[in-house]
């Protein structure tokens, strides 16, 4: 009936736009494309350097914001009391999840890249990714320790555990699950973000050594880097005579990037779902 | 008969409300005491100021003094030792995510007992006690969360006993089990007061007369009569609305 | 003594612990507020100086760059954005919802669990594959389709933004849906109706605060949309006369010009300023969509 119709018309296409970006972006795909450098003024060659700097800047700012967001999630729904700053507090956390990725951008520049001098630069950029992500890893965090049953909390009180004991021993491993899967998706969605790199360090191109040890490690802190999603950006927009399946091709590699990380996320949701202790 | 718990003009209130309206009495040493009373009566209120649980409610306020042993517990220097030397049953059985063992080893293991041989020694002792061990005694690994209600209340006094209180309190410990259990649990006081105090929350007002040597009775937030068994539930205790209440009169 | 020290390092640990887990909550709190603060403080000034507030509102002519005189008017950048977005709109909220209705209502339990998974996995692809979507594939088809100049334009934008904002409008609007009690659909079944009049008459009804949720947390997603706007939409700073004309809007604005301006300058402080208007855009719709969900949970819990 037509409700069936109307999702499959969503969906099929979808699919459709999908195959043709691969069919597109055949002729490039093999493994030289991902470990070999741009040449040729970014009209041939590989992504290894967008690869590599995506790699290095999400796993900086994962870094960053994952102890954060993780102990900031405890302390709001373990410690903090029941007042109106909690309250606003956790209305701000939501609402800076909904804020536009441009405007992570500003917050980028003007304090990262400006005021504390950091330049364009992957710390700049690992920081404003850090920040973005920040919030969504706050909540997954607070909603999954909100899950573990009231009473075992009260039960370990009254044995005597401190409230760090019973946070500890059962409300955390009990809930790491859940807080694991919403790390996990942020590093998906910092993987694919431009707007926040756009001035915060990505750029058009860096010079990468092509082989050896520093081609894993190409960018010192304080570098601008090269990134997938910015690559994309531009291979596609700012690159005459670049073939169509280069563009096609760095397309393919990120959503298949994406597309792993949140696969990943989801099988680790359903098997934990399964192994539930109560 | 030594008094083990004091309340001295105790007063409790959540906000607005008060839930516990200027409480004196006291619990004598290795007997069994009841506390009986309608619905909102402050009875649970009174539970959570003996080993202060009662810290863990938001925009509570405090007034009066509760002693044990002469001493008070607002001033401890340890709450966490405090509320070791009180165990603490719940009206809903609730069985920690871990395994039996672990689940009766968990206060003892947080007070720092690290001794493979004592902590196996001690959850025998306590399963034991709390006639549970035949029924689990193959099943050490089981998940807690997995046995059945009576048998996860079983659970829970065996961890109430496992860090050695001088006091144990049951808060209507009956309510989510069947009646073969109740009246296993029911010997199990009996036999335990030999070796500490216990206080019996309950709103089944004949269970407190089986198992009570002193019963008090709440109402409102206030107590209304302390005193023997005997009395309470004769013809001719102290009040009227004793009387009442414990012929099912009202609550 | 062993014992009492080993408690004593312990506690100590703990207080560590305990002071670290207050330190992050802390500063987590401060960083949420900071964005808020910081992008209005750099806007600032120039609301006070350079900015004519009216100019602002309800001029088309947005010049930054001029050297006689620069003029800031975003009017046809405001015009960019809602256009795209009511287009996008138009198309992804009745086939969001008809899909939520499909996926909550008529389907197995298996075809549910992947279809979920599938829109999960469609709500993660990056704005900028989109764009590129857009731009490479989109535009040539539209440009064969409807015989327009260019590609790029309100059209690609609003069939990008719908597809974009379709899988977070199917899964709140399910959410809507599924909350409404089973105790109605068996009651509107006891009476004889049939599944598709038991949906329309008694459920959408039912599920109507939590489906405008949906819909505006759909909107507040394509108003807030940069790369794929960017690269979808065009460059041109105009009101718009028909969908095929290429536009502009805010968020793209601040993507393609913020790079070029000088740190302090007007230009740069204007830019923080549509930012400030992005970030309060957005709040509201966010607020809103919690307090009429908050509305609906209140008035179930009675």
């Amino acid at each position: 009936m037509i409700l069936l119709v109307t999702t499959a018309a969503l969906i099929l296409p979808l699919l459709a736009i999908l195959a043709y970006l691969v069919v597109k972006a055949w002729p490039v795909l093999s493994w030289s494309f991902l470990v070999e450098n741009p040449t040729n003024y970014m009209t041939a060659g590989g992504i290894w350097a967008a690869l590599v700097g995506t790699f290095d800047v999400v796993v900086l700012s994962l870094a960053i914001a994952a102890p954060i967001g993780v102990l900031a999630g405890v302390y709001l729904s373990e410690y903090a009391r029941e007042n109106w700053l909690t309250r606003l507090v956790n209305l701000a956390v939501v609402n800076l999840a909904g804020v536009p990725s441009i405007v992570h951008a500003l917050f980028g520049v003007g304090v990262f890249v400006l005021m504390a001098g950091f330049g364009r630069s992957i710390v700049a950029a690992s920081c404003t990714l850090a920040i973005m992500t920040l919030p969504v890893i706050i909540t997954s965090t607070t909603e999954a320790l909100a899950a573990v049953p009231f009473a075992f909390r009260e039960a370990c009180w009254n044995l005597g555990a401190s409230r760090w004991q019973t946070i500890r021993t059962i409300v955390l491993p009990n809930a790491i699950s859940g807080i694991l899967t919403g790390v996990i998706l942020q590093v998906s969605r910092a993987a694919g973000e431009t707007a926040p790199i756009l001035f915060t360090g990505a750029v058009f191109y860096m010079a990468v050594p092509d082989s050896g040890v520093a081609s894993w490690f190409p960018y010192g802190l304080y570098d601008p880097f090269m990134a997938l999603s910015y690559h994309l950006f531009t291979i596609s927009t700012q690159v005459a005579g670049a073939s169509d399946a280069l563009a096609y091709g760095t397309a393919v590699v990120l959503i298949a990037l994406v597309l792993t990380v949140n696969l990943v996320s989801i099988v680790f949701r359903v098997r934990l779902r399964s192994r539930r202790k109560w | 008969m030594a008094s083990h718990v004091i309340f001295r003009n105790v007063t409790v209130k959540y906000g607005a409300k008060t839930a516990l309206d200027d409480i004196s009495l006291e619990i004598p040493a290795r007997r069994i005491f009841g506390i009986i009373g309608p619905a909102k009566s402050g009875k649970t209120t009174l539970l959570r100021c003996i080993n202060r649980t009662i810290d863990f409610i938001p925009n509570v306020r405090i007034t009066g003094e509760v002693t044990i042993d002469g001493e008070d517990v607002f001033r401890v220097k340890n709450v966490c030792d405090l509320r070791r030397r009180i165990g603490m049953v719940f009206p809903l059985p609730v069985g920690l995510p871990l395994s039996v063992y672990d689940n009766v080893a968990y206060a003892p293991r947080m007070a720092g007992m690290r001794d493979r041989a004592q902590l196996d020694e001690l959850v025998e002792r306590c399963l034991r006690q709390a006639a549970l061990w035949d029924e689990v005694k193959d099943r050490l690994r089981l998940l807690g969360t997995k046995l059945s209600g009576g048998q996860q209340q079983r659970l829970t006094i065996a961890r109430a006993l496992s860090h050695r209180p001088e006091i144990l309190c049951l808060n209507r410990f009956s309510i989510a089990v069947d009646p073969v259990t109740t009246s296993k649990i029911e010997d199990v006081l009996l036999e335990l007061k030999r070796e500490m105090t216990i206080v019996v929350v309950s709103n089944l007002v004949q269970q407190v007369h089986r198992l009570a040597d002193r019963v008090a009775f709440l109402n409102s937030s206030r107590l209304i009569e302390v005193g023997p068994t005997d009395v309470l539930f004769s013809e001719h205790p102290a009040h009227q609305l004793t009387f009442d209440y414990v012929r099912g009169h009202f609550g | 003594m062993r014992k009492d020290l080993r408690r004593q390092f312990s506690t100590l640990g703990e207080s560590a612990v305990e002071w670290a887990i207050r330190l992050c909550g802390w500063s987590a709190i401060l960083f949420v507020f900071a964005i808020f603060f910081f992008v209005f403080r750099e806007g600032a000034p120039v609301l006070f100086g350079e900015l004519d507030l009216k100019e602002f509102f309800t001029s088309v002519n947005w010049r930054p760059d001029s050297t006689i005189r620069p003029q800031f008017g975003i009017l046809a950048l405001l015009a960019g954005t809602a256009s795209v977005t009511a287009l996008a709109m138009a198309i992804s909220v009745p086939a969001g919802f008809a899909s939520a209705i499909f996926i909550s209502e008529f389907c197995g339990p298996k075809a549910r669990e992947a279809l979920k998974i599938i829109i999960e996995l469609l709500a993660a692809i990056p704005s900028v594959v989109w764009g590129f979507i857009g731009y490479m594939v989109l535009n040539p088809v539209i440009i064969w389709t409807t015989g327009a100049p260019i590609g790029i334009n309100i059209l690609n934008g609003g069939i990008i933004l719908a597809l974009m904002s379709v899988p977070i409008i199917m899964s709140v609007g399910e959410d809507a849906l599924k909350a409404v009690p089973d105790a109605y659909r068996e009651a509107g079944l006891a009476l004889g109706a049939s599944r598709w009049q038991v949906t329309t008459r008694v459920l959408l009804p039912a599920a109507r605060n939590g489906l405008l949720a949906a819909a505006l947390l759909g909107v507040g997603r394509a108003i807030g949309e940069t790369m794929a706007v960017l690269m979808a939409t065009g460059h041109s700073v105009r009101i718009p006369h028909s969908i095929l004309d290429p536009v502009r809007t805010l968020t793209a604005t601040i993507a393609a010009e913020l790079g070029e301006t000088v740190e302090g300058g007007t230009h740069y402080r204007v830019l923080f300023v549509i930012g400030s208007l992005l970030m309060i855009i957005s709040l509201i719709t966010n607020l809103t969509a919690d307090l009429i969900v908050r509305g609906v949970k209140g008035r179930q819990s009675t």
